[in-house]
């Protein structure tokens, strides 16, 4: 079987590249590397959806994020995952950064993005966010910027790429890729995968990926940034904020997210190791003090989680999306901020180059861009919730305490198309084990049902993927261990 | 949708509420108990060790037999009650909403609530443990479910950080069990758990206690491949240059322990600062009739005393319904209890001023350990009401009294009283 396309990557950006290409009558697979979609940057990043004008004009970004932005609202509509347009502000503490955001705004509204205003206002300014600092002395007040939940998105994405055909492959670690007439053979550790054309979404691996097909003309160095995740109703943010920008990063901002909760993070550390996700004492440090410049209350002592996420900055610093002098391969590399804003703009232009490289761009008559709503117990009314447990007592177990999760809701995590297999799986497609008690109550139960759903024994129940089991043995089966190599002496 | 009525009805069947809900049944009012596991018992099914019942019984025995004797009772007294429930939402108007696999929703008319869904286990993100988010990661508690109602091993070689009394029963537990705990690991210069644990469950099996020490640093991608721990400064900074590496493939936390109050809290009660609901002097909150007992007020040192605490809750919801039950009563005057000097918190938050010829029974823990203290009752105008000397005092130790206020000539207009633990002025003079 030879796939029209294979899609290397399975985080949110070739989730959204599948699923537009899902459209047209092509086969299509895609493969990841972990146990699980959504695995790398699109796990750990600030979930937010840019207005478009903070990338100077010069790069392809700037382009595709303002573009992007717009493409959020057809998606929301027939994706249903979580997303807010709650605005943003771009806060000057400073007298002398207001010149800096009136030229943002000025160059922004030239490019398209709307409502774009500039608020010197203190009252009003507080009155929109009564969160912010007293020493504000302007805001960029952006509308068009959202929150999104990044995973979330990604696993609508990749669910209905899958309802309309496209092949998901996880734990495919790529290892060779050959090229010879005009196919792509791509070798696994356990299986090859043929395809005319090969699209290169490997995030923080994607340079490596770009060189197995000769290729080496970028590369990607990755770029931690820690975040500090506080529990929900410790604090009611209504905007994004970001301080005043400098030349490395968009600073460390306070945000709310999907789920209500808020964070405070990014820094930005340039680092070696790919998988040197660690959070570190200094960074949290600098995260935190960042963080109190624009919200000096931040509730540190309802902090529920520390975690970090790498960004893949290629040395262009601008996002790679080139349609390769190798006919066929199409890298989508470097995608850092704004990345997650920008997928859909990238999406399209996957698709056009698809379409000089000779795909088959016909629209399936089948085509269907509607993935349902997940049914969530917390949007039950009263009434409904009694019929739902009367139709399936599945929806009257209720597995996490916390965030209120039923039974059902996990089973429906575990049996969507592309679904969870992993105990992380369940809680970032339906979040038991993210409240404030971290899974203390729920993680015995999740191992129990994915026991008994996927037919493997306790011990054999994944954290994330290979070797990260919960548990290594049965009671007694340590001691008897020892006793036994004792009598062999 | 399934509704019940019932004069009482107390929420979680651990040892608080079976203990309330019994007391109840015997004065002849109807109760129902509602708990979110497949069994009554609650935390203490999960406690196989012994030293339970010492106060209560005179015996000593172990968390299951402790709590099998109230769950006899229980059915001897045919309590009714719901198994595998979760409490969804409770109202300021007593309707307390629950959900179950048979039932569907449940909505159950209350004249009066007693809360008792006791507390959970702090986590690694509340305290902000810096690096890798690897497997092999539990609170104390969860490792001690998995060990003793799951039976399984969550892993091989471990290092305990607090020293809880939870990690320390669980450090002989493991080791029982052919694991290695390679240390416990205090980030106080002190024992956060019972001095009995610290002997019977580290010192008598050889588990180093590191103290002064937190851990700095998570290793290992998949698996946890080990820690480093770091002495820490006065104000817990890490000192640098202290560093150790300790391997382990597991990392369990006894760091404490919260009240469970989240649906106190969507209720309307007012929370206090120990994180349980603000009571008076009969356990009530601020919501007229809903009263908490157990660890969902304070965290307790030994079931025997929240067996205790659950009684008197079970007796005041009695008396509420006999005197002030549908009764529009003023609003009383109130002491307030201030926590004064090295006092964490006190229970109760506040006192009315009608029970001040009554005994009051005050429950409250000092923010770290002193030696030859008095223990003071002032009123608002610093006039001492009450003193007790005590020759050593310590945060995992509760300390109880019972004070009549009238008695104490109290200033009966007087808007607040401080309770405070000073060192004693006669130390310097003293002889050793």
């Amino acid at each position: 079987m030879i796939y029209d396309v294979i899609i290397i990557g399975g985080g949110v950006t070739g989730c959204c590249i599948a699923r537009n290409l899902s459209k047209y009558d092509l086969k299509i697979a895609l493969l990841e590397k972990e146990a699980d979609i959504a695995s790398g940057t699109t796990k750990a990043n600030s979930g937010v959806v840019h207005a478009g004008f903070a990338s100077p004009r010069e790069y392809v970004k700037r382009d595709v994020c303002i573009k992007g932005n717009k493409l959020y609202t057809q998606a929301f509509e027939e994706l249903n995952f979580s997303f807010q347009r709650i605005g943003s502000f771009v806060v000057a503490l400073e007298d002398n950064q207001i010149k800096k955001l009136e030229e943002q705004r000025r160059q922004g509204t030239q490019d398209g993005v709307p409502g774009l205003e500039v608020i010197l206002d203190k009252k009003k300014i507080k009155y929109m966010e009564p969160n912010l600092t007293d020493d504000v002395v302007g805001v960029l007040h952006a509308p068009t910027a959202g929150i999104v939940s990044p995973y979330g998105m990604t696993y609508a994405l990749a669910e209905n790429a899958a309802m309309n055909g496209v092949k998901f492959f996880r734990n495919q670690k790529v290892r060779r890729i050959k090229h010879q007439n005009y196919t792509f053979i791509i070798k696994t550790k356990d299986k090859e995968f043929k395809a005319t054309n090969v699209i290169n979404a490997a995030g923080v691996y994607g340079a490596k990926i770009s060189k197995m097909v000769g290729l080496d003309y970028f590369d990607i160095m990755p770029r931690k940034g820690e975040y500090i995740l506080f529990d929900r109703n410790a604090m009611h943010l209504n905007k994004i904020l970001f301080p005043t920008p400098t030349k490395v990063s968009k600073g460390i901002l306070v945000c709310p997210t999907v789920s209500g909760n808020t964070f405070v993070g990014p820094n930005a550390q340039n680092i070696t190791d790919k998988k040197d996700l660690a959070t570190t004492e200094a960074g949290l440090k600098e995260i935190l003090e960042g963080g109190r410049h624009l919200v000096p209350n931040l509730p540190v002592r309802a902090s529920i989680r520390n975690f970090a996420g790498l960004r893949a900055v290629p040395d262009t610093y601008d996002f790679i999306i080139d349609n390769t002098d190798v006919f066929g391969f199409i890298n989508v590399v470097g995608i850092l901020s704004p990345g997650l804003t920008s997928c859909y703009a990238i999406a399209e232009r996957v698709s056009e180059f698809l379409e000089l490289l000779g795909a088959n761009m016909t629209i399936k008559e089948d085509y269907n861009p509607i993935r349902p709503k997940p049914e969530k117990f917390k949007d039950f009314s009263k009434i409904e919730l009694d019929k739902k447990i009367k139709e399936d007592p599945a929806w009257g177990r209720i597995i996490c305490r916390c965030e209120t999760i039923p039974e059902k809701e996990i089973l429906n995590a575990l049996h969507s198309p592309v679904g969870a297999t992993t105990v992380d799986g369940i809680k970032f497609r339906c979040r038991p084990g993210m409240g404030r008690c971290q899974g203390g109550f729920c993680r015995p139960r999740l191992i129990e049902i994915l026991s008994r759903e996927l037919n493997i024994p306790y011990e054999e129940v994944m954290k994330t993927g290979e070797e990260t089991n919960f548990l290594v043995a049965k009671t007694k089966e340590i001691v008897l261990r020892s006793l036994e190599g004792g009598s062999e002496e | 949708m399934k509704k019940y009525k019932s004069d009482v009805v107390v929420i979680g069947a651990g040892a608080a509420g079976l203990a309330a809900a019994i007391e109840v049944k015997k004065a002849g009012l109807e109760v129902l108990l509602i708990e979110r596991d497949k069994e009554l018992g609650g935390i203490t099914l999960q406690c196989i060790h012994n030293g339970f019942g010492l106060k209560e019984f005179e015996e000593e025995l172990t968390g299951p037999e402790y709590v099998q004797r109230f769950i006899n009772q229980v059915k001897e007294l045919k309590i009714p009650y719901l198994l595998d429930s979760m409490v969804i939402e409770i109202t300021k108007e007593k309707l307390v909403y629950a959900v179950n696999r048979n039932e569907g929703l449940i909505e159950i008319k209350a004249k009066t609530i007693i809360l008792a869904m006791g507390c959970r286990e702090k986590t690694r993100g509340a305290i902000n443990i810096p690096g890798f988010r690897p497997a092999g990661i539990y609170t104390a508690g969860q490792a001690q479910r998995f060990v003793n109602i799951e039976g399984y091993l969550p892993g091989n070689t471990y290092v305990i950080l607090g020293s809880g009394d939870i990690g320390m029963i669980m450090a002989r537990r493991l080791t029982w069990e052919g694991c290695k705990v390679k240390a416990v690991v205090e980030i106080q210069s002190y024992v956060s758990g019972l001095l009995r644990n610290q002997v019977q469950c580290l010192e008598d099996y050889d588990i180093p206690l590191i103290t002064g020490f937190t851990v700095t640093k998570i290793h290992g991608h998949e698996r946890i491949k080990g820690v480093t721990i770091s002495k820490v400064s006065r104000n817990f900074d890490r000192i640098i240059g202290s560093d150790k590496f300790i391997e382990c493939d597991t990392l369990l936390l006894s760091v404490g322990l919260i009240p469970e109050n989240e649906l106190t809290l969507e209720a309307g009660a007012e929370i206090s600062q120990n994180g349980g609901p603000l009571v008076d002097e009969n356990l009530e909150t601020t919501i007229d009739g809903i009263f908490a007992c157990g660890n969902v007020l304070q965290v307790h040192d030994l079931v025997d005393m929240v067996t205790a605490e659950a009684k008197r809750a079970g007796k005041n919801a009695i008396e509420y319904l006999d005197t002030r039950y549908g009764k529009e009563l003023k609003k009383q005057k109130t002491f307030k209890c201030i926590s004064g000097e090295n006092v964490g918190y006190v229970k109760p938050d506040v006192i009315n001023k009608e029970d001040i010829a009554k005994d009051i029974h005050f429950t409250f823990r000092v923010k770290y350990p002193a030696r030859r203290v008095l223990i003071q009752f002032k009123d608002e105008n610093n006039n001492v009401i009450y003193s007790r000397k005590k020759i050593y005092v310590i945060p995992s130790e509760m300390i109880e009294l019972n004070l009549n206020l009238e008695e104490a000539n109290v200033n009966p207009k007087s808007k607040s009283i401080t309770i405070e633990v000073i060192p004693r002025p006669e130390v310097l003079i003293e002889e050793d």
